[in-house]
């Protein structure tokens, strides 16, 4: 049986291939925006912050780093995926959750949600740069 | 600021803009992106509409 062992070349390390990540993960969209994909840049950052900002005015949770339940630890992987706005969220200091609320839920689950979508398109800005989508 | 929504308007908001980010990060051309983006946001949507009811077949 011949051995079909073809190597798969990796992709070419550029500047461009680690800033768009970097950025787009600080700040939502900015990796497409900086390879002047202008719309679907623009597109991403509203649909992540407009998520994010009403996760924070629907009263949802924030997570911190911890070492407990697998459901925390899980919830700030997603929180962090938000980047910078995760940062603005942490050092203001806003986004302790009321638990009273029944629409708080809802917002904790958009804080998460806007992190993974997030890094979706972090992943998408990473696969623009090395050219693998156009 | 405190914003409550009904159930239905966080799942539709919800279905908006997970369907743009899909839309734009899993397909290439427009074309696509806008026809994929509008299948997910049905299904998210009908999704809602199937779970509320089984939710009230199950709650008789």
């Amino acid at each position: 049986m011949a051995k079909t062992s073809e190597k798969v070349a990796a992709p070419p390390l550029t500047m461009m291939s680690v800033v768009a990540p970097a950025a787009g993960w600080l700040i939502p969209g900015a990796g497409h925006l900086i390879q002047k994909r202008w719309g679907r840049g623009l597109l991403l950052m509203v649909s992540v912050v407009t998520m994010f900002v009403l996760g924070l005015m629907m009263q949802g949770r924030i997570y911190h780093p911890n070492g407990g339940d697998i459901l925390d630890i899980l919830g700030f992987v997603g929180d962090v995926g938000a980047g910078g706005l995760y940062i603005v969220t942490v050092v203001k200091d806003w986004g302790q959750g009321a638990i009273a609320q029944a629409t708080a839920d809802y917002g904790t689950k958009y804080l998460i949600v806007a992190g993974l979508l997030n890094f979706i398109s972090v992943a998408d800005a990473y696969h623009i740069a090395i050219g693998k989508k156009p | 600021m405190n914003l409550q929504l009904s159930h239905f308007t966080a799942a539709a908001l919800f279905a908006l803009f997970a369907s743009i980010v899909f839309g734009i990060t899993q397909r290439t051309g427009v074309r696509e992106q806008v026809r994929y983006g509008l299948y997910c946001f049905v299904m998210f949507v009908g999704g809602v509409f199937v779970a509320g009811w089984v939710m009230w077949f199950l709650r008789r």
